[in-house]
């Protein structure tokens, strides 16, 4: 391939979302010559579908709330596997960045005395979890992600970020040290590649909830981030943690807020009864979802699921009256009437636990760093590479996220990447560029689709993955099943590398962009099913049949997976947080 | 709803208007415009019952009860305001359809010209209006 | 069923055509129009148009249908196509890019031309500054708007002005920080928008309010802004 185009950043986030934005702000107010990369039009990101809130310990609702309570709360979420330095992070600058954001204009709900309005979440309590349910979660309606996510929009504008969007990037660029010193990208609308060179890139691409055939994840969430780390050798760590969330609506698998439990909405089976009574005596409905979501799923194995097929519970919320479900949950009234034709005032919502969030990700330390593993085992920081939101795994979530902590990631470690960087930029970075050979790799796969004169569709293949994934690696998981999908998920590999882009024009072409999100479903997958089978035992999300109990002598760790050799490793949690002594694991029962 | 166009770029480009537009309206005041233009409305209309009134009670109308009518002082000055209104609210609404029509998507690079013209033409036709019922109004003894 | 659809390629195509189509639409389900365009590019990929969210919340999958500005995922069949024929295009009065893919660029500077963004010079207290749950109310129906240029497609007064006239999803934007008690910019604001264009285009039609998927009402935020321009210049 000829010399490619060259566009040169101190910094370049790709990914427009939540936690790309937010690092973008921080970056382009430092001053550093900053671009935001997105596919979509920023404001299009999955951010935008966020409903119920962002968990913070502002102390609003309860004066006397504490950020080691939300810090507690969280690492018993995630089933002890969550990074204790982390999460004591995130809760304990979590204040400062809510602030931020209402500061910047995010327009918040409001208490009767004018500060932000919090509400109940699953998971969240007060006291260490001996003083009852908190609510701790701040919301603006039912539409807090959208708030969020055109606020930080409206401040990059303001700040004069520059925004590359409806580009999509395609692979890593490394040099010859083995640092990432950019990307190369596809601008969609003139077909043109592209060579982004920055001294520091940031992957802030999301989740990957489209591995599966239904998810409450937008059509885009193809885990780009997650392919191109795992193609450049880098690892992903816990991949095999995928949060069900308890109510997707059935068959369209549109997300409905948990902040619908937290308003006092609960779950039914076909005979009337709030069956969560029995399987979390205390929290009820506003368990941790990977609780709420397996409880679900053996009410429809037991029978006592609604519907023709008994495959769905229902989600009871006209008991709130409609002056609150207009006032505190708009959102959800028109979702439920045009996806499930059910007006919520009157009838229950038809739900199932439907795939939602990718616990794992990029490993990354709490500045966003990205980290590998030495030949001796030990953390090593990439050079170059940052991930930050749903694509790293920093990892506040663990084995189980809580409903809430995800935009509070988005902007902590958003903010904590773009702060890194900007003192890294201070002290001076210099790396090599890449060789002609390098850029080449960058392309390669461009290159093969761009070169493929027949196959199987696309169309076809995606869809062939999807179903393998949803079937396989749901809610329950048995080993038999997951080593038989690791066999044709091989096959899929071969499959798709011998596929056809039957279409290859230039302008605007959805077709190719489809294509390459295929390799990098293709990598999210495999990466899933190898792990999933490698942790025997059963934690957080990941429930297995022939593995019903956690077993911390074994796995109390971070699975690591590198893609080259399809080879899972093991990472120590981090159980040293700053401030405070650390909460060792014990049972889990909400 | 119309067509979209086929073209990139056909649908905007009139950067170069905004000369002629702005020096053309009134005191480059959206709002003057718009004060303006409800403000004469409000004129005309009172004028319109005003004559309205004339032609219900006077009765037989002829030259001589019109002559008479328009004769007095209050009344000329009244006519004065009134033709002077409609000659405001048919400039701004002559040149806001002006504006919204002569564009270089339906034009060509000289729309601007087209629009130069157009505005004159009503500038002339809009002068007709005012100068000939006030040389009535105050010539007529 | 039977589908017109609009196909532009300006790599191959000298002008626009509408390609008919048919499809076997699955029993018992009412799709959504997004359903039908994804249906048709399993068949023939080389289908260009945005999607996303495929819920109404992103606002990627604005287009026309049988003559009508709205979103794919949000609109079934039934509703866009009620005599059986669906007709789709891309949204009116944008340039095209390709298929139903259109130039958003004038639409994005007319949205960045009301400085969309919370101005205050006050130093930001610890912690949030306060709003009455009155304050915040006025923001209802305002901040929800997900730019999907459905509204200002829809516009005249855009078709005719689109590089001066704001246009109904910018001003619901202008609006919501006039409306915002924390804004501290309402006079800036306010006479950046006196023109004869940026809002005084607006000459009521209002099929901003009969289209938008979101419910929204830019006509009467409009009619607010001159209010406050109004009340500001007696």
């Amino acid at each position: 391939m000829s010399r490619l185009p060259t566009m040169e950043f101190d910094g370049v986030i790709v990914g427009g979302g939540g936690a790309g934005m937010r690092a973008g702000l921080q970056l382009a107010q430092s001053g550093l010559k900053t671009a935001v990369i997105s596919k979509v039009f920023p404001t299009r990101s999955h951010t935008v579908s966020a409903q119920g809130g962002i968990t913070c310990a502002i102390g609003s609702d309860d004066p006397d709330d504490d950020w080691r309570w939300h810090m507690y709360d969280t690492v018993k979420g995630s089933d002890y596997i969550g990074d204790q330095d982390a999460i004591e992070y995130m809760c304990s600058v979590g204040p400062e960045a809510v602030y931020e954001l209402e500061h910047m204009g995010l327009p918040f709900t409001r208490t009767e005395s004018g500060r932000i309005y919090q509400r109940p979440f699953g998971g969240q309590s007060k006291d260490y979890g001996k003083g009852g349910q908190a609510s701790r979660t701040c919301a603006a309606e039912d539409r807090t992600g959208h708030a969020l996510l055109h606020t930080l929009y409206q401040n990059n504008l303001k700040a004069g970020t520059t925004f590359l969007n409806e580009w999509f990037a395609i692979d890593l660029v490394l040099n010859q040290d083995g640092e990432v010193c950019g990307l190369v990208a596809l601008e969609i609308e003139s077909g043109e590649v592209v060579f982004v060179k920055s001294r520091a890139t940031v992957l802030a691409t999301g989740g990957a909830g489209r591995i599966y055939a239904t998810t409450t994840n937008a059509l885009m969430n193809t885990g780009d981030g997650v392919g191109m780390a795992l193609r450049a050798g880098f690892p992903v760590q816990d991949i095999e943690m995928w949060q069900f969330h308890p109510t997707g609506i059935h068959q369209a698998g549109v997300l409905v807020t948990e902040g619908c439990r937290g308003e006092g909405g609960y779950l039914v089976n076909k005979d009337g009864e709030r069956f969560m009574e029995r399987y979390a005596p205390t929290a009820k409905d506003l368990a941790g979802r990977d609780v709420v979501a397996r409880s679900m799923i053996l009410e429809i194995m037991d029978g006592r699921g609604v519907g023709e097929d008994a495959d769905h519970v229902l989600l009871k919320l006209d008991h709130l009256g409609e002056d609150t479900l207009r006032k505190r949950l708009p959102g959800i009234i028109e979702l439920s009437k045009t996806f499930a034709h059910v007006d919520p005032a009157r009838e229950p919502i038809p739900v199932v636990p439907t795939c939602h969030y990718m616990m794992g990700g990029v490993p990354t330390n709490i500045h966003g760093q990205a980290l590998t593993q030495g030949v001796d085992g030990a953390d090593r920081v990439v050079g170059g590479l940052y991930a930050i939101g749903e694509v790293a795994c920093v990892s506040v979530h663990g084995a189980n996220r809580l409903g809430g902590n995800s935009l509070l990631d988005l902007v902590v470690f958003g903010r904590a990447a773009g702060i890194h960087i900007e003192e890294a930029m201070r002290q001076g970075i210099d790396r090599r560029g890449p060789g002609e050979e390098d850029l080449a790799r960058a392309t390669a796969r461009l290159e093969r689709w761009n070169g493929s004169s027949s196959g199987e569709s696309v169309a076809d293949l995606k869809r062939e993955l999807q179903r393998l994934m949803l079937v396989n690696f749901n809610v329950f998981r048995s080993g038999e099943n997951m080593r038989s999908s690791i066999g044709e998920l091989a096959e899929l590999r071969e499959r798709i590398a011998r596929a056809h882009l039957a279409d290859k024009s230039r302008v605007f072409n959805t077709a190719r962009l489809e294509a390459l999100e295929l390799d990098n479903l293709l990598e999210v997958a495999e990466a899933t099913a190898i792990v999933a089978e490698a942790r025997t035992e059963s934690r957080g999300a990941h429930a297995r049949n022939d593995y019903t109990e956690r077993d911390d002598d074994n796995w109390l760790c971070h699975s690591i997976y590198f893609a080259p050799d399809k080879r899972v490793g093991k990472r120590s949690v981090n159980f040293t947080p700053q401030t405070m002594e650390p909460f060792n694991p014990t049972e889990r029962s909400y | 709803m119309a067509h979209p166009c086929p073209r990139r770029g056909g649908g905007g480009g009139t950067g170069d208007l905004a000369l002629v537009t702005n020096v053309a309206s009134f005191g480059r005041s959206g709002l003057a415009d718009f004060v303006l233009q409800r403000v004469s409305a409000v004129v005309v209309g009172l004028y319109a019952l005003c004559l309205l009134g004339f032609f219900v009670t006077a009765a037989p109308v002829d030259h001589a009860a019109l002559a008479d009518f328009f004769e007095s002082l209050p009344m000329r000055v009244f006519t004065t305001l009134a033709v002077v209104s409609l000659a405001a609210h048919a400039w701004i609404g002559m040149w806001t359809i002006g504006t919204d029509y002569i564009r270089r998507h339906y034009f060509g690079a000289g729309h601007t010209v087209y629009l130069a013209i157009y505005l004159i033409v009503c500038i002339g036709l809009i002068s007709v209006y005012v100068l000939w019922p006030l040389s009535v109004v105050w010539t007529v003894p | 069923m039977q589908i017109s659809l609009y196909r532009f390629d300006p790599d191959t195509d000298e002008s626009p055509r509408m390609d008919s189509l048919e499809l076997d639409l699955p029993e018992g389900r009412d799709l959504m129009v997004l359903d039908v365009l994804e249906l048709l590019k399993a068949e023939d990929s080389s289908i260009a148009y945005r999607r996303s969210c495929r819920e109404g919340v992103c606002g990627s999958d604005g287009i026309n249908m049988n003559g009508r500005n709205g979103l794919a995922c949000i609109t079934p069949v039934s509703e866009a196509a009620p005599r059986g024929k669906l007709t789709l295009r891309p949204l009116p009065g944008l340039p095209v890019v390709r298929d139903l893919v259109v130039d958003m660029s004038q639409f994005y500077r007319q949205y960045e031309k009301i400085e969309p963004w919370l101005v205050n010079d006050t130093a930001p207290p610890a912690r949030e500054r306060l709003q009455s749950p009155e304050d915040r109310e006025k923001l209802n129906g305002l901040y929800e708007c997900i730019l999907c240029a459905c509204c200002s497609t829809a516009c005249p007064s855009f078709w005719w002005n689109p590089d001066k006239f704001v246009g109904p999803a910018g001003l619901l934007q202008a609006y919501r920080f006039l409306a915002d008690s924390r804004d501290t910019a309402t006079a800036e604001r306010l006479a950046a928008l006196e023109d004869p264009f940026s809002v005084f285009r607006c000459r009521g039609i209002m099929n901003c309010v009969s289209v938008c998927p979101k419910g929204l009402n830019p006509t009467r935020a409009i009619g607010k802004i001159r209010t406050m321009l109004l009340s500001q210049g007696i």
